[in-house]
């Protein structure tokens, strides 16, 4: 066969040797340091709450919040564990939600946008585009252990039927956390079914979901369900970034009114009963 | 109204430098249009690489204030009145002179890529495609190869030792084009990720970015592309059914004779 190689770059050209970082006059960091605070604050809350172990179940009202679900420990407050409890108590260390806790934390560690998010704010690879990176080398995904990345389908799963956990938390809160343990209505019940109807705008809007539900066909025109599904999710999808950051602030809003409410700091406003 | 303004103009080779001139500028003018005024009254010699003028040949690629623009579609309009104008040619490729770089890097990516291979079975005029079909692989067929999210893209911008490496996003998409088409039968999975070095890319999104045909190079060609390639490469059941000879089809190879015998191996 007869060679395709195209002409040679000629081998005395070289690129141009500019020393400045970028050539860029607008403020190109300011994107990537709200990135990195926006995650620090989120960061810090987590972490402190999830370890306190305390102010997370409103008997009452039946709020739990969504650091806790679902309530693993054998010291979780009656009521608050819907799977029942393991027959251990936890040390301090041991979240309660052992179960969900890390594979949320993988899942929105792997996610496309965050991905983008930290390597931008943290690992400045790039900061910003067209701006140098501070780097020697770069292999980007390409090797172990960020090989891992492409788990995130599987963080995905996991997060679908947390996301079915997180909404029968919702549901029971408003079925049994009325007077008598029957319907009832609360600012807290409000609060609760916001946060999960983000959290599944962020879920299905993930791009792996994308992917599963139809992005992966080689035909559509052979798949009419499938690709209808792809339709509805590639509707979302341009907003995932944006669910990313609002499921983040609904859900320290949702824990820190359940925990405000559960330590007695202030009382849940009834709509009804 | 006409105003004197400042621009600083890559000059040279890759060894070059910026240089200072004043020119005219216009009401209405773009910066390719400074640039050719420039040309036509004080350097005559200045490279400028362009065509069409109406930011669909791609040619006229260069930075503009540190960023990736189509000089014809920059506007001066868009600059702050005092503010002097930095030019300089593409930072990833190697300069020819001045503002003109030499893509053949690019060129020599797009030949590895294995082209449409239709079952072999199929007469012109069998296919039937439905239109949703097509609308998804028409996307990356605006691409106008100006080369600009190549240029951007940190993975060879700021490593240029990766360029063996890694065939860059604007390949990348070709090659979700061809994955996409229903009447494909090659399968070009692994090798986007061995040889083309889609693991490479951190979906850091300054392709789509710079993309002056709005393609959404991130969101509709890398990830669903990184998702293919998990499917074949990442996926536990598949893996397994490969080991015990379950998986039907091969891997199609990256085109052959295209690259130098000391960067393929296997030939
Ligand atoms: S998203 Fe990937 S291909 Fe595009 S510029 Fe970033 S690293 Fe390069
Ligand atoms: S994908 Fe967009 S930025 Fe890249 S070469 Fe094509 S038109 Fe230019
Ligand atoms: S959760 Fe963000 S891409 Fe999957
Ligand atoms: S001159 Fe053709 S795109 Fe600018």
């Amino acid at each position: 066969m007869t060679s395709t190689l195209p002409p040679p770059e000629n081998p005395n050209a070289t690129r141009a040797h500019i020393s400045q970082r970028t050539f860029r006059t607008d403020r190109w960091w300011l994107g990537p340091l709200l990135t990195a605070l926006g995650l620090a604050v989120f960061l810090v809350y987590a972490t402190a709450r999830v370890f306190q172990q305390d102010h997370y179940w409103v008997a009452e009202h039946h709020y739990l919040t969504p650091f806790y679900s679902p309530c693993l420990a054998a010291q979780c407050e009656p009521g608050s564990a819907i799977f029942g409890t393991l027959p251990w108590e936890f040390p301090w260390f041991i979240p309660y939600a052992i179960v969900s806790m890390p594979f949320l934390l993988l899942f929105r560690f792997t996610c496309y946008y965050y991905r983008k998010a930290y390597y931008r704010s943290i690992w400045q690879a790039p900061t910003a585009c067209a701006v140098r990176e501070p780097h020697a080398r770069y292999t980007g995904e390409s090797r172990f252990p960020m090989l891992g990345q492409n788990l995130h389908r599987y963080f995905f799963y996991a997060a679908f039927l947390i996301a079915l956990i997180n909404t029968y938390d919702a549901f029971a809160a408003l079925l049994f956390g009325g007077e008598n343990g029957g319907v009832g209505i609360g600012v807290g019940n409000l609060i609760l079914f916001t946060n999960v109807v983000l959290l599944w705008c962020y879920t299905l809007s993930c791009h792996s979901c994308r992917h599963v539900f139809g992005g992966r066909l080689k035909s559509f025109g052979s798949n009419p369900v499938r690709y209808w599904m792809w339709t509805q999710i590639s509707r979302i999808n341009p907003w995932h970034m944006t669910f990313a950051w609002v499921t983040l602030g609904t859900l320290m809003l949702t824990d820190l009114y359940v925990a405000l409410v559960a330590s007695g700091v202030i009382t849940d406003l009834r709509i009804f009963n | 109204m006409t105003t004197k303004r400042t621009f600083r103009v890559w000059r040279g080779s890759g060894e070059g430098e910026l240089v200072h001139y004043e020119v005219e500028v216009n009401e209405g003018e773009v910066v390719l249009d400074v640039l050719h005024r420039l040309q036509a009254t004080q350097v005559p010699d200045l490279a400028v690489r362009w065509n069409c003028k109406a930011g669909k040949c791609g040619s006229c690629s260069v930075e503009i204030n540190g960023r990736p623009r189509l000089s014809c579609m920059t506007r001066m309009s868009t600059f702050e009145p005092e503010e002097p104008i930095t030019i300089t040619p593409m930072r990833t490729f190697p300069v020819i002179r001045d503002l003109v770089c030499d893509v053949s890097f690019n060129y020599q990516k797009a030949r590895e890529i294995p082209s449409f291979t239709p079952d072999p079975g199929t007469e012109p005029g069998d296919f039937r495609m439905a239109q949703a079909d097509v609308e998804r692989s028409q996307e990356f067929r605006k691409c106008i190869e100006c080369f600009l999210c190549q240029n951007v893209c940190h993975v060879i911008r700021d490593h240029e030792e990766n360029k063996e490496h890694f065939s860059g996003p604007r390949y990348l998409i070709r090659v979700t084009e061809l994955e996409m088409h229903p009447e494909d039968t090659a399968d070009r999975r692994t090798i986007s990720q061995e040889e083309f070095g889609l693991g490479y890319c951190n979906i850091t999104k300054c392709c789509t970015e710079v993309c002056p045909e709005h393609i959404k190079i991130t969101d509709n060609g890398l990830i669903p592309l990184k998702e293919r390639v998990a499917d074949r490469k990442y996926d536990p059941l598949v893996w397994l059914g490969s080991k015990i000879g379950l998986r039907k089809g091969a891997d199609t190879p990256i085109a052959p004779n295209t690259r130098k015998p000391s960067s393929a191996p296997e030939q």
